[in-house]
């Protein structure tokens, strides 16, 4: 049988509305005593390898204003760049590190905070090392679609220079909506921007 | 002969004209949340497509059932009581085993347990609203829950959300990292919707709304509905069909 792809529509995607929160971080909602905690709100589970670092920010709309019912999922290498998942083959990833982090913005000022490490270079699809960076992907009422970018790093100059995807990028005066600044001792700040002067770039990838 | 993909052929894109676009003015928040460069193409790596596992340890054993996971002891929530129910497979109808579904959703009057909602229905005392579960080996999962009500929401002037729970989906790749809106088969507000509007397509829309299914309802107990869900598949190269169609 010749199986052609696509067999199947993807199922379309729906907003993740007002009250996101009940199901993705009930707690911050209050909601106590359904789960013990909410998922992905720790990062990390002992003593990692490599530099522990904080990255907060905002998400701002078209008029300016902060998001405050918008929820954050972060996706990254650890510190020697491997993911820990079944999937990573090149090695045995920080099992103190999970990689994977959900943060709701918070609800009064909209400022969203990540407890993570500095992540590893990984290799692109053709070998070539990317710069260190993070999966961001973006919900909230409004955002019919999550949407997908990357956060680099202001302190990887160099890195940044080759990497394979900021190099692809045509409009290269959009390239540091990408790239978190640092604020202070391992400390970074992204603010994203869904729509208008310095709209971020958003992937589909 | 093998059957051998290429190695790393990646995840095939999805077919924007098919999810609803980021920008649809009838629904009015959409209008300064929407990007309005175009996204920017490229193929998926490493990071892509990998993402977070999920195991049953990680869940605790009430969390399938909302019509008692917040419930005080021996009480559950009000409502019809139904259980949900289907089939979690990518794009080429594989299975996606150990699949986490987080699933949200109001209460029987519509209304939901959370910091920012008004709506004058009542709470229900025994009703939190969220629950969560694995897919099996073959891709399928249930829960239990009561039927949501539709609810009034502020866009237009009168516009009712049709009951819905809401879906958030990891599948093996954060790629293919989704949230949706289940809906419930013959209800009238369906098409009203500004939210459900959004989808060009009726098809798409069609594959949104949960059909009744009368083999797993149970008796005396809990009507069944029927979900199934599609994620993001592996992009399939030329050499892989051709030699399938050996
Ligand atoms: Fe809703």
């Amino acid at each position: 049988m010749t199986r052609r792809y696509p067999m199947l529509k993807e199922t379309p995607s729906q907003t993740a509305g007002p009250y996101v929160h009940i199901g993705m971080n009930p707690n911050v909602t209050g909601i106590h005593g359904v789960y013990e905690a909410d998922l992905g709100a720790a990062m990390k589970t002992g003593a990692v390898h490599g530099e522990e670092i904080t990255i907060t920010g905002t998400v701002t709309d078209g008029m300016g204003s902060i998001l405050k019912d918008v929820v954050l999922e972060i996706w990254q290498a650890d510190a020697d760049g491997l993911f820990n998942t079944p999937g990573e083959t090149r090695g045995a990833a920080d099992p103190e590190f999970s990689g994977w982090g959900r943060a709701a913005a918070d609800l009064q000022t909209g400022e969203y905070r990540f407890d993570t490490v500095k992540p590893g270079r990984v290799p692109w699809r053709d070998g070539r090392l990317q710069a260190p960076h993070i999966s961001v992907w973006i919900v909230a009422r409004g955002i019919n679609i999550g949407l997908h970018t990357r956060l680099y790093f202001d302190d990887e100059g160099e890195a940044n220079a080759e990497d394979p995807v900021l190099m692809r990028i045509e409009h290269q005066h959009r390239v540091p909506t990408l790239i978190a600044q640092k604020t202070g001792d391992g400390a970074y700040r992204f603010d994203i921007r869904l729509q208008g002067e310095n709209e971020t770039i958003f992937f589909d990838m | 002969m093998k059957n051998t993909p290429e190695p790393n052929a990646g995840y095939a894109a999805r077919d924007r004209a098919w999810h609803p676009p980021a920008l649809h003015p009838p629904y009015k928040t959409s209008v300064l949340r929407s990007p309005s460069a175009p996204l920017l193409s490229l193929p998926t790596s490493l990071g892509e497509e990998t993402g977070p596992v999920f195991g049953q340890a990680m869940l605790g054993d009430m969390d399938h059932d909302l019509v008692h996971n917040y419930a005080e002891p021996g009480e559950s929530a009000i409502g019809p009581r139904i259980i949900v129910h289907g089939r979690v497979t990518d794009e080429a109808g594989r299975p996606v085993p150990n699949a986490l579904l987080e699933v949200w959703q109001a209460n029987a009057g519509g209304r939901y347990r959370h910091k920012k909602e008004g709506y004058l229905a009542p709470l229900d005392p025994n009703f939190g609203g969220c629950g969560r579960v694995l897919t099996d080996e073959q891709g399928f999962y249930e829960f239990r829950t009561i039927q949501p009500g539709a609810y009034p929401w502020p866009n237009g002037g009168n516009d009712w959300r049709p009951a819905h729970i809401h879906f958030s989906i990891f599948g093996d790749a954060f790629a293919q990292r989704l949230i949706t809106q289940m809906y419930f088969e013959g209800d009238p507000l369906i098409p009203l919707c500004p939210i459900v509007g959004a989808i060009p397509h009726k098809d798409a829309v069609q594959s949104l709304i949960a059909e009744l299914d009368m083999t797993r309802t149970v008796p005396m107990d809990a009507r069944a509905w029927r979900f199934d869900i599609v994620l993001r598949g592996k992009r399939q190269t030329l050499f892989e069909n051709r030699l399938e169609g050996l």
